[in-house]
């Protein structure tokens, strides 16, 4: 058998096998268990086949609840069946895991383990998932390396038919899922020999078919249905070996050997560590160390979970092992022990064994580090006299003292293994390129190779760094480089913002992308680094690899520029073979793309070495100026201490220096963090010119990021202002004389997505080319900006909202947002909506946020966006889950509704206590507008402050809801994957309920965050994740669905169309006293547009009929009127001029022309049939009679 | 009269092309001119600025957004195999001559050098009887010169000519200071034809909107003045074939090219605006004009009126210039 290399992730790993070896895979988006599904439908549209000649057939469901159930249903009429998930998609999974189980059903599911969502949501690997799914009845195989999940794969396939019990298959999210990894892969013929027809057969014999009919799922009663319950019993005794017996013959044919616990270390060890997937490598590499330095220690790696061998553990434990400590992924809060822990424990105690000191500990949750150091603190209290029971490690807990102590200076790390760190920026194709050279280095040389890769939570102007190592031994280094023998900082800005030298180890090389001239490089660095640098005698290179992406037609790509640096500085392939291995893996990966862009990046490569140059190191250090504080020190203490903490080390995984006792323990943290970070990450800022301005503010309306606001105030204030301070006669007969407007722009906050100047509808006069805002180069104006704004902000009063227009675009920008430089995408389609809601009813919001783009941007820390007004009050925000937000949303109105009911009922009794006309005041105010909101709040306060004088115990009772006589505003939020697929069944509940909630649905028309997968909302034609070949259905029409009811306010809107309606439509949302639903089209980089011009995308969309605007209003229907207005005309652009200049489109026309062109008709048709079927319904007589009902069921 | 003609040495049955233009983007269309007695059809043009920027593009579009995010490394599904715009026509050029017998000249449009010119290799491997090499520039840099300008469209044409072995037309604009030096040129440099003369969209100012818009303006029969000077001048003095585009809208036109010099007539704003059918209005009003006028053949009748031929050469200098304004004055 021909041995092959590939040099491929963790998750291609297990999908590889997993579509080889099925006929339907039921799949659903979640992170980090997507890319395997993904691979497994772009693999069923290219053709590929499975080891019997057929192409698996891929199907999207609404949920992993949904693909659950229809691979039960698959099986049942005889399918092979695969999935992949992780998380809240495998919870979702449960109620069918038991079915499938329970009926001895042959299945594997791939499992990205990841933690689950408890204080604070995490996408981050741990085993909190697998182990809420373990007493389903599957069985459980763990792998610890990408070749393991390989292996293991194929053992658990090839299992699960040998004994009819289902398996999941899991591994380490992101750790092992998203590692890269040379491995050897299994050919289909290995697969073939593995996977038994005979069984395959019998299974499919056993299924649902009316040629012999037979009947499952029955209901039983308390006479069978316990026995039957345990005549499964003997599969599960059977499953241990035939697990074995798979590996065997596995073994057999590849020579790779597996058993259900793998033991490594001293025969004679005192002391053994057991554990489960990527930890067991680190463990494995520690031992070695350890024992070469003389110890006596070992690790006893766990690969089959469930069912849980006892004997065989007991054979695999040394017998003069006196300490063993279990290593638990996971946390049962109130349990006895982690679950692998009480295993251990239970199988030493049934064997009879009760001479050995067991510990339990928790290490590695929410992909927390796990690294030789650490592994060595637990050998180290495993020694100790009197060591923990329970503990922790990884993590310092001063609050509940339960972690052991570790050497962060221990290292296992060899001498001949290269080790590198790159800290680069999401935009510059870091990322990309380390993943290139890996492959090559993997692929080309007898190199081991491994890459792994960590992102901050930003969506625009992240950091990102690349971890890769080379050898030529295996490498088993499942934890962050820490000891780097080459470092490269693709950003000169990130030298003053964190120490990127910090794990260089002495006598190695840095090299450093910076626009400073070669003999001024040195002088140009901040003194802590001259001073590592200098130290650790460190070799210095330098290159401005903007200048030859320049030069090079590549723009702001630097890629190709840095990885050829690499190759020629650290020595890892001779430079000339290396630059021939460079442009072959361009060759292959952007071949597709056209010569020209094959010919820029060679063109990359051949300059970039000219351009590359060493860096002499004086003797002493030179520099003047210091890294500066992360967070100003006007920031709040939490906000300097934790939030500060979190970002002065982005994408750190050890994070030791953040104690348990900073941290809250409900995960409740302060609004308003973001203003705190100080991204600096436009080059360009736009510049407004007060001459040319019309004072429409549009530009405020659009800003993502919120960056632009605008005031009118008194003139006289302007006597403080900072010199470059700009201002204009405020427009408008709505503001006395003296009245002053300006334009102000956040430069440090701004991402310079230019949006706002597309949008701008004015035009200098005297040169068309400028308009009233305009780009300008973001450092020159960072300092006087910044005192502008700061002057802006902080002196010049936010305008009274009552005396302004809100239901006007100009008057309802200038109501400060409450939401503000979120981390979202630059030009981001979806802000500008949240914003919005903020700015109109933000002092008096509660949020719901659906898992999502929305709820990222919205609450990942370090800092986050939702913020307060002047008198501190600001949004509420709360993201729940992903499939229940409606619901959710809906419990905050019960519960403000129980409140206000209460509230009023005490108010009542307490009517002549407080007053009788303060009381009959509250009970009575209409609250429609900010006049009569705001006094309601004077009149709360008074009553507030009459109540504290009273005695009574019915008045404590009222102080405590009193608020809750304030108009609130309920607000579920979220994307279209959340509405239109997962959580639709809730969301249809909660608009039938009558309720007065208000839902914005954010509609990208994919499941943006997590990659753009296809989601109901996907229009015809458009090219999707999980839609390779062209979504083939259209768009679900949500809004014409929920119009159904009657009384549910509905509008469908786009601001780069029709900025106005909008406006209109929120305040219209909002004062409607039921159920509303805002559907709000949101440009997004998952169209593949240029961002830039997503707003001239949204009025294209309108043009062409393809997104009708509307506003549907029972409150109409209720007045005799029809309650459906069209907003929009009728089309007058052809959809294809639209639609073609979105990649999503176009990439269709480029794979298969004939299907993009008769889906393109297809499209056409159905917008025009829908608008003309608007047309209708908005034209039709309405005569009073058909009145919905009444709107607010309950309030 | 026997309508048959030679143009780029192919064989036509007409001296009839359609020029290059948005119909010929539809096979079915093809077909139909081929019916309506086209002679030849250059396709709509290929240009330079698609090759180098569907590949920048498709690329910028792939790679914005990806390896940023934990969640989402990418946004698209590459798929494994696609053709860009330029793989397209060249699929295109199959197709239309698996479907039809009438030569199909491909157009090739750009102004400078680059790797784009290879692409004539790979439409001369499509099936391509032809090229026409539409080298469209405005010269906009004072820097410079008129004879930088003219080195640069010989170079091009070398650069495609070094590509390829099937016959090279050049479509110019009539904007050199020696339009006859440029021709005689073109000629030596290898040129099998001259297409006399491009159009310039030209720009217009939307008033409202402040901003510059482009703006297609179909050729009028008055357009062919231009290339009918020049074709009179130029016939006999280079050993290219000349051809006439721009103003072709009636068989008088036709005739009238033919008779300046011109080996074919190209059609296309006309097509554009009567439709495909309307060739075989041109094709039977040129056959009755030869016939009434009694031409024996296609031979006789071109170049008959060209500068050499006619009896007053300065006819289509500047005298002719001085002529007209006398005309208009009396």
């Amino acid at each position: 058998m021909s041995k092959r290399v590939t040099t491929i992730q963790g998750t291609e790993a297990a999908a590889s096998v997993a579509h080889r070896v099925s006929e339907v895979i039921a799949i659903y988006p979640i992170t980090p268990s997507s890319d395997m599904g993904e691979s497994a439908d772009a693999w069923s549209a290219a053709g590929r086949k499975n080891i019997w000649g057929t192409v698996p057939h891929v199907i999207e469901m609404q949920s992993e609840g949904g693909a659950a159930g229809a691979l039960h249903g698959a099986q049942q009429a005889g399918a092979l069946t695969t999935t992949f998930t992780a998380s809240q998609g495998l919870l979702l999974m449960i109620p069918d895991m038991y079915k499938i189980a329970g009926e001895l059903l042959p299945f594997v599911m791939h499992v990205s383990a990841r933690a689950l969502a408890t204080h604070a949501l995490s996408i981050f690997g741990d085993h909190s998932d697998v182990m809420a799914a373990r007493s389903t009845g599957f069985a459980m195989l763990a792998s610890a390396s990408i070749q393991e999940i390989h292996d293991l794969a194929l053992v658990a396939h090839a299992a699960t038919l040998a004994a009819r019990v289902p398996f999941v298959h899991f591994f380490d999210g992101f750790r092992s899922s998203h590692e890269i990894q040379k491995i050897e892969e299994l050919d289909d013929d290995t697969l073939r020999r593995m996977i038994d027809d005979e069984l395959v057969w019998k299974y499919r014999a056993n299924r649902m078919t009316p040629e012999a009919p037979v009947l499952r799922g029955t209901a039983q009663n308390p006479d069978v249905f316990f026995q039957s319950r345990e005549a499964a019993n003997r599969f599960y005794a059977a499953c241990p070996g035939i697990v074995q017996e798979q590996m065997d013959r596995f073994a057999a044919l590849t020579g790779r050997a597996y058993h259900l616990f793998d033991y490594v270390g001293a025969p004679d060890a005192d002391r053994v560590i057991v554990l489960m997937a990527s930890g067991a490598e680190a463990a494995h590499e520690t031992v070695e160390a350890l024992n070469e330095a003389g110890e006596k220690v070992g690790v006893l790696k766990v690969r089959l979970y469930r069912p849980f061998a006892n004997e065989q553990f007991v054979r695999a434990l040394p017998p003069s092992a006196r300490t063993v400590a279990v290593l638990d992924r996971t946390k049962e809060p109130g349990a006895s022990g982690e679950p692998l822990y009480l295993d251990v424990v239970n199988a030493l105690y049934e064997a009879g064994i009760t001479d050995r000191k067991v510990i339990g500990g928790r290490y590695g949750l929410g992909s927390k580090e796990l690294n030789p150091a650490m592994i060595k603190g637990v050998f180290d209290e495993m020694a100790a006299a009197a060591p923990r029971r329970h503990f922790t490690v990884g993590i310092v807990d001063d609050v509940t003292d339960t972690s052991v102590p570790w050497d962060p200076a221990f290292t296992v790390e060899k001498a001949d293994v290269t080790r590198a760190l790159f800290y680069g920026l999401g935009a510059d194709g870091t990322v990309g390129a380390n993943k290139n050279s890996i492959k090559i280095i993997g692929e080309e040389t007898d190199n081991y190779a491994q890459g792994y890769f960590v992102y901050d939570s930003r969506k625009s102007g992240s950091m990102t760094v690349s971890h890769l190592r080379f050898g030529k031994r295996p490498i088993r280094s499942t934890y962050s480089v820490n000891n780097a023998n080459f470092v490269a900082c693709h950003q000169a800005v990130f030298l003053e913002r964190i120490d990127v030298l910090e794990k260089a180890v002495p006598g190695a090389t840095f090299l450093l992308n910076t626009h400073v001239p070669t003999d001024r490089v040195w002088d140009s660095l901040p003194r802590h680094i001259q001073q590592e640098i200098i130290d650790k005698k460190i070799k210095f290179y330098a290159i401005d690899a903007y200048k030859v992406a320049r030069e090079t037609g590549m723009g702001q790509r630097i890629n190709t520029v840095m990885q050829t640096c690499f190759f020629a500085i650290s020595g890892v392939l001779p430079r000339e073979e290396a630059i021939a291995k460079i442009k072959e893996a361009i060759r292959k990966t952007y071949g597709k793309r056209g010569e020209e862009i094959v010919k820029r990046n060679y063109e990359a490569v051949d300059k970039a070495l000219d351009n590359l140059h060493e860096i002499p190191v004086p003797a002493a250090v030179t520099s003047t100026f210091e890294k500066p504080p992360v967070v100003s020190d006007k920031a709040p203490e939490f906000v300097q201490k934790v939030i500060g903490a979190m970002m002065a080390r982005p994408a750190d995984l050890v994070g030791e220096h953040i104690p348990v006792s900073l941290l809250p323990s409900d995960g409740t943290y302060p609004t308003g963090t973001t203003q705190w970070e100080k991204r600096n990450i436009a080059l360009e800022i736009p510049v407004w010119d007060p001459e040319t301005c019309l004072q429409c503010n549009k530009c405020v309306l659009v800003c993502p990021h919120a960056v632009i606001r605008s005031k009118v105030y008194d003139g006289a204030l302007l006597k403080d202002a900072p010199p470059t301070f700009k201002s204009a006669k405020a427009r408008g007969r709505e503001f006395p004389e003296g009245t002053r407007f300006t334009i102000q722009v956040a430069p440090e906050d701004c991402t310079g997505c230019a949006l706002c100047v597309e949008t701008c509808p004015a035009k200098n006069k005297a040169e068309t080319r400028l308009k009233a805002i305009n780009m300008a180069e973001q450092p020159p104006l960072r300092e006087s900006e910044r005192a502008n704004w700061e002057f802006f902000f902080h002196v010049l009063p936010d305008p009274d909202r009552r005396g302004l227009k809100v239901g006007t675009v100009k008057g309802s920008q200038f109501l400060r947002p409450l939401f503000e430089f979120s981390g979202a995408c630059a030009g981001c389609g979806e802000t500008p909506y949240v914003k919005l809601a903020s700015q109109l009813f933000g002092d008096r919001m509660l949020v719901g946020n659906a898992t999502g783009c929305s709820s990222i941007y919205g609450g990942n820390l370090p800092t986050t966006p939702w913020t307060t007004d002047a008198a501190g009050r600001g949004p509420a925000w709360c993201n729940s889950l992903f499939e229940d937000n409606a619901e959710f949303g809906l419990g905050m109105r019960l519960a403000l509704d129980k409140h206000e009911e209460y509230a009023r009922e005490l108010l009542t009794r307490l009517r002549e206590k407080v007053g009788p006309d303060l009381a009959d005041a509250l009970l009575t105010a209409r609250q429609k507008d900010e006049t009569e909101i705001q006094e309601q709040r004077a009149r709360v306060a008074e009553l507030t402050r009459r109540l504290a004088s009273l005695d009574d115990p019915v008045a404590r009772q009222l102080a405590t809801v009193a608020d809750a006589l304030v108009r609130k505003s309920v607000w579920i939020m979220g994307g279209d994957g959340w509405a239109y697929d997962i959580g639709y069944g809730g969301l249809d509940h909660v608009l039938a309920s009558g309720r007065n909630v208000n839902v914005l649905v954010l509609d990208t028309e994919v499941y943006s965050n997590t990659g753009g997968q296809m989601s109901k909302a996907t229009p015809l034609g458009a090219v999707a994740r999980f839609a390779a070949g062209g979504k083939r259905a259209p768009k679900k029409d949500l809004a014409r669905m929920v119009m159904t009811y009657g009384n549910v306010y509905v509008a469908q809107v786009a601001i780069g169309a029709n900025d106005a309606q909008a406006v209109r439509a929120f305040l219209e949302a909002e004062q409607y006293e039921g159920p509303s639903l805002i559907i709000a089209y949101s440009h997004c980089i998952a169209h593949g547009i240029n961002m830039q011009q997503g707003l001239e995308q949204q009025r294209l969309a309108v043009e062409c009929g393809y997104w009708p605007l509307f506003r549907y209003n029972p409150e109409l229907a209720a007045a005799g009127k029809n309650p459906l207005q069209l907003d929009s005309k009728p089309p007058r652009v052809p959809f294809k001029d639209y639609a073609y200049r979105e990649t999503r489109y176009s990439m269709l026309a480029k794979a298969k022309p004939e299907v993009a062109e008769r889906l393109l008709r297809q499209a056409e048709a159905g917008v025009a049939a829908r608008w003309r079927l608007y047309e209708q319904l908005a034209a039709m007589p309405w005569s009073g009679t058909e009145a919905a009902p009444a709107a607010a069921a309950g309030a | 009269m026997d309508l048959a003609t030679s143009y780029l040495g192919l064989k036509l049955r007409a001296p009839l092309v359609v020029s290059a233009s948005p119909l010929s983007r539809a096979v079915d269309n093809v077909r139909k001119m081929e019916d309506a007695g086209a002679g030849a059809v250059v396709l709509f043009s290929l240009f330079e600025e698609e090759i180098r920027h569907e590949s920048l593009e498709l690329d910028h579009y792939l790679s914005v957004g990806t390896d940023s995010f934990a969640e989402a490394q990418d946004y698209f599904p590459e798929p494994e195999q696609y053709a860009l715009g330029p793989d397209q026509y060249l699929e295109h050029i199959r197709r239309l001559k698996a479907a039809v017998s009438l030569p199909v000249i491909a157009s090739l449009n750009g102004s400078t050098l680059g790797g784009w010119t290879e692409y004539g290799r790979r439409m001369e491997e499509a099936g391509a009887d032809a090229l026409e090499l539409n080298l469209y520039r405005v010269s906009a840099d004072p820097g410079v010169s008129g004879v930088d300008v003219e080195r640069l469209h010989l170079d091009i044409l070398a650069e495609v000519k070094k590509h390829v072995r099937i016959p090279v037309a050049v479509k110019l604009s009539p904007y050199f200071s020696s339009m006859a030096h440029m021709a005689r040129q073109l000629d030596w440099a290898g040129a099998n034809g001259l297409v006399l003369f491009n159009r310039f969209y030209q720009p217009d100012i939307d008033l409202e909107r402040l901003e510059v818009t482009p703006n297609v303006v179909l050729s009028t029969p008055a357009a062919l003045r231009l290339p009918l000077r020049w074709i009179a001048i130029l016939y006999g003095q280079v050993q290219a074939d000349l051809a006439a585009t721009s103003g072709i809208h009636t068989g008088a036109d036709a005739v009238k090219a033919l008779l300046a010099g011109a080996s074919v007539a190209m059609l296309c704003s006309a097509l554009l605006q009567r439709g495909i059918e309307h060739l075989r209005t041109v094709r039977s009003e040129l056959e009755g004009w030869a016939a009434a006028h009694e031409y024996a053949s296609l031979d006789q009748l071109r170049g008959s009126m060209s500068q050499r031929k006619y009896g007053s050469p300065t006819a289509f200098e500047r005298a002719n210039y001085i002529r007209a304004l006398n005309t208009f004055a009396g």
